[in-house]
């Protein structure tokens, strides 16, 4: 038995861990199951990288900066790593995680270079596939890398969400990847250094452009997109450096966060493929002048507050304004009062309520609202109809019902959630402006809806207050 | 400053056109309030309570003197004669039935306002007192009927055997007969409710009622928000359902108005006949000439066969407090409309639909009735086949597809063939990940979105283990763009896992907390 063979072993083992975790993540009971084999998994193929690189560096000149080095930036990283997850609110963690995949794809970038700066080991007759390779790995991560910068940006309003719209975007990405491959054909002949740096240029445009071109209110899916290509980033790297274990991984994750991508474009009604591709075709509202207009009825928190006391049942539904004004607290001691007087009360969240996915379970779960009044669309749509009191807390484009009735809207076919249906809708906006999709919301114009105005979190306490 | 008077109303009515509620706001719309001593007594608003809220208590020729008369009922003669040309007079007047009482105010030289002929637009509903009143109205009707039925509502199993529910069928589903089908509903009756309109259908069923259709070839729209009359085959169908239904129910609630006609009969003298002792019905149109053969306005009426028909024509009224309220507050909504500076100066604008339709004499002159306004109430059915077509979705054929799958799986095939040795074990690896990949994740709940995706990120920091290997390199520039990697992905790993946990802490179950 060598290091190598050991190291093979606990990397086999590693991958099964991970493919656990994956899997005991699908549920709630067994999700923290599924984070402690994550955490095992990745400390045997820790453990056994840095065994054998010990053992390699054993006797050579480096091997005081190479262990050094190791040592030193691990615990740095470790440091800012576990210090950015416990500093950040429940509310940016999209903009964390968008970060996070920035990271991968650079790492990515990184060791790509790397395999083209040292290929002296490789054999002749795997040159030319090792070149390609360091491409591709090079490619993917870059685009990962500023596709996630981008994205980053945008979550943290350090950057206007609205589409960038470049004329022919669509030409522009197409014509990105064709110079990709002649680049990677003409490097595999003659690699040269410029060729590098030409295709890492050109993945960074590529990355920042495909994000750039897509709305804030498609974030949910541009953040899984990215997870999915922080994946095939580590893939690519695996093939560069014959490691299986990056390979399970990339593939794993790559694929899961296809499939993540594919549940959120099912929910938006848009095509998978123009997602994956970037820049999914936005159109503008059409017809501007048939917009469904009419008189609101303002309602103030006191009645509000004496609507809820006397509903049967109660569904609130939250949106991303709810997660702007960090009013997930006020709304679950609105939800667990109202529990208190006997009346039911639950949650319906539409699939890309908020910029992740998931993005509300995770809000209302940190403010202790159990989850197992917390619904889904499927699962909820039908109960509308019965329901006394609907509140859409800084929800717009998941509640409209333009998407369901009005073939000619821009949403149409969208799965919304039927919040028309109650007998009464509350809707808490901060002013009449449409939602990420540009659509007038139909919704604020029915008998049966009643606006109130201002700040989610003030006017959620005013209910409080006035209960 | 504009004075109004609150006058009280004549014996038998027990509503009072302001209530010290709605004073309080008159008060605060710049007028000076007058309220006749007593006007609030039938309705438990006594006199002191007035005061409090700004009124003076006044006799009755100063209350009738004002410049303003606030008033429930039409006037009669008598009172007529009380009112100063030049005054205002709004109340109740039904204009389309009572051309004499328009022209003894015209004579008198007044303006008259009709409360009961406001527009049925959104705009005007605050003010629709025909609503309002009908809403209490056929609440009460169910209640009146419940005392005089012998039974209970609900049906119970006992230990002293089985209950059945009473049926109650509610003829009209407008604002009275839809209040009355809650009302009836809620006190457990299996309710049952008629009306020309089909597209009240789903409003019957929201408060628990069953729409009865009557099934003919031909629809009724209302372009102004009330019922029409009906045609002649509808009508034959009609009766023969109210015949049917007359046999099998225990209360009946009509409720069939037609402005400016006399209410349809619906219950032939046969169908009351044929109804079971102890029946009751309740004629909520007996005022207008009834829905019910055998009803009398305002009487209790007992049958032969002992079915009790009530043709009550008070029923609002026999809620005084609130009926009050509700009055008042439409005739609060209408000042507020006529006092647009809220200055306590009373201005009548003509092109204003709802302040032309309301005004039926003006300063000595009939304006009845008024150029007709046009509510889409029903549904517009002919618009909405005029709506384009989706597109059709772009979509890749069965055809294409097939043939790109085809050379995607070629392609595979000839990288596998011509790869040199550690590529297609590479490959093989990669596919098998992508596929368990997908069947892992494909149950994932969508709660758990979030965690999953910082775990996946958390894991996908694995590139770590190549950045790591790298470090072994001789080449100095290696090493530190290694060390870099190294220093990212660990950034990854430990934050990933680490914010992963704080949020499935978070995830709790329900239950006592």
């Amino acid at each position: 038995m060598n290091v190598e063979m050991l190291m093979t072993a606990a990397y086999i083992v590693a991958a099964l861990m991970f493919i656990m975790s994956l899997a005991g993540l699908s549920k709630h009971e067994t999700s923290r199951g599924g984070l402690a084999f994550g955490i095992v998994g990745m400390v045997l193929a820790l453990v056994a990288t840095v065994a054998s690189l010990v053992l390699n560096l054993l006797g050579t000149p480096q091997v005081l900066i190479g262990l050094g080095l190791l040592v030193v930036v691990i615990l740095i990283g470790a440091g800012i790593g576990l210090w950015r997850a416990r500093v950040v609110a429940m509310t940016g963690m999209p903009e964390l995680i968008a970060l996070l995949h920035s990271f991968v794809g650079l790492a990515a970038v990184l060791v790509g270079w790397n395999g083209a700066l040292d290929s002296e080991e490789v054999p002749a007759n795997l040159l030319g596939i090792h070149h390609a390779e360091v491409f591709i790995g090079v490619f993917i991560g870059a685009v990962t890398f500023t596709g996630s910068i981008v994205a980053y940006l945008k979550l943290s309003a350090r950057i206007s969400s609205r589409p960038l719209m470049l004329p022919g975007k669509n030409a522009l990405n197409i014509g990105a990847l064709v110079v990709f491959v002649g680049l990677t054909a003409w490097y595999v002949v003659t690699p040269e250094l410029w060729l590098l740096i030409a295709v890492t240029a050109l993945a960074l445009l590529l990355g920042w452009h495909l994000v750039a071109s897509i709305g804030g209110g498609d974030m949910p899916v541009v953040v899984s997109m990215l997870n999915s290509y922080s994946g095939w980033a580590a893939a690519a790297a695996g093939f560069l450096l014959n490691n299986d274990l990056l390979i399970v991984t990339g593939a794993l994750v790559g694929s899961s966060g296809a499939y993540l991508s594919y549940i959120m474009c099912r929910a938006m009604n848009r095509s998978f493929i123009s997602v994956i591709a970037g820049g999914f075709g936005i159109e503008k509202p059409a017809a501007a002048g048939e917009e469904e207009t009419g008189e609101i009825q303002e309602m103030d928190a006191a009645s509000v507050a004496e609507m809820l006391a006397a509903a049967d049942s109660v569904i609130i539904t939250p949106g991303y304004g709810m997660a702007v004004a960090q009013a997930q607290y006020p709304v679950a001691e609105l939800a667990s009062q109202l529990a208190a007087k006997g009346v039911k009360v639950r949650f319906g969240i539409h699939p890309v309520a908020g910029r992740l996915p998931g993005h509300m379970n995770v809000l209302l779960a940190e403010a202790k609202v159990p989850y197992d009044i917390v619904l889904e669309l499927d699962e909820i749509n039908e109960d509308f109809a019965s329901t006394s009191v609907v509140l859409v807390i800084g929800a717009n484009d998941t509640c409209n019902p333009a998407a369901a009735e009005d073939p000619s809207s821009p949403i149409a076919g969208m799965p919304v959630l039927h919040v028309w249906e109650a007998s009464n809708v509350v809707v808490f906006k901060r002013s009449m402006s449409s939602g990420y999709a540009g659509v007038q919301n139909p919704l604020f114009f029915r008998e049966n809806a009643h606006m109130l105005f201002g700040d989610a979190k003030e006017r959620v306490e005013d209910i409080l207050k006035a209960l | 400053m504009t004075r109004i008077g609150v006058v009280r109303e004549q014996d038998g009515e027990t509503r009072v056109a302001a209530t010290p509620d709605t004073v309080a706001k008159i008060v605060a719309l710049g007028y000076e309030v007058n309220v006749e001593k007593g006007a609030g007594a039938k309705s438990a608003s006594p006199d002191a309570q007035y005061e409090k809220a700004g009124a003076s208590m006044v006799t009755t020729a100063k209350a009738w003197s004002a410049d303003i008369v606030m008033k429930v009922n039409a006037p009669t003669d008598e009172e007529i004669g009380k009112l100063e040309a030049g005054t205002t007079l709004i109340s109740l007047l039904s204009p389309a039935l009572r051309p004499e009482l328009l022209e003894a105010l015209a004579r008198r030289g007044v303006t008259a306002l009709a409360l009961d002929a406001v527009p049925r637009i959104s705009r005007a509903q605050s003010m629709d007192v025909l609503s309002s009143m009908a809403n209490l109205a056929g609440y009460r009707a169910v209640i009146e009927s419940a005392h005089e039925f012998g039974r209970l509502f609900t049906g119970q199993v006992t230990a002293a055997g089985k209950v059945p529910p009473a049926k109650v069928l509610v003829a009209g589903a407008g604002v009275a007969g839809l209040a009355a089908i809650g009302a009836a509903s809620s006190l457990g009756a299996i309710v049952r409710a008629t009306d020309p309109r089909p597209e009240v259908a789903d409003q019957v069923r929201s408060i628990g009622g069953e729409y009865v259709a009557v099934e003919v070839d031909e629809k009724m729209e209302s372009s102004d928000g009330y019922a029409k009359a009906t045609s002649e085959a509808y009508d034959r169908r009609a009766a023969e359902v109210y015949s049917e239904q007359a046999l099998d129910v225990d209360i009946i609630i009509t409720t069939a108005l037609i402005p400016g006609r006399p209410a349809p009969k619906l219950l032939t003298a046969a169908d009351v006949a044929s109804m079971r002792p102890g029946s009751v019905i309740v004629d909520m149109a007996a005022g207008m000439g009834g829905n019910v053969a055998g009803s009398v306005a305002g009487k209790r009426i007992v049958t032969d066969n002992g079915v009790v028909i009530l043709g009550y024509t008070d029923l609002a009224g026999r809620l005084p407090q609130q009926a009050s309220q509700l009055f008042g507050t439409n005739m609060l909504n209408l000042l507020k409309l006529l006092t647009p500076a809220k200055d306590g100066q009373l201005h009548i604008d003509f092109e204003d639909v709802v302040q032309r339709a309301v005004t039926v004499v003006q300063e000595g002159s009939i304006t009845w009735p008024p150029p007709p306004v046009q509510v889409s109430a029903a549904p517009a059915g002919a618009a909405e086949t005029a709506k384009p077509e989706p597109k059709p979705k772009k979509t890749m054929s069965r055809g294409g597809k097939g043939v790109l799958i085809g050379i995607g799986l070629l392609g595979l095939l000839a990288i596998c063939t011509f790869a040199p040795a550690p590529l297609p074990q590479h490959f093989l690896v990669l596919m098998l990940s992508v596929v368990v990949g997908f069947y892992v994740i494909g149950k994932v709940h969508h709660a758990l979105h979030t965690p999953l995706m910082s775990v996946t990120n958390a894991i996908s920091g694995i590139v770590v283990v190549g950045a790591i290997a790298q470090l072994a390199s001789p080449n100095l520039v290696v090493q530190i763009l290694a060390a870099v990697g190294v220093l990212l992905a660990s950034i990854n790993i430990f934050g990933g896992f680490a914010v992963t946990g704080r949020m499935l802490k978070m995830f709790s179950k329900g239950g006592p907390r």
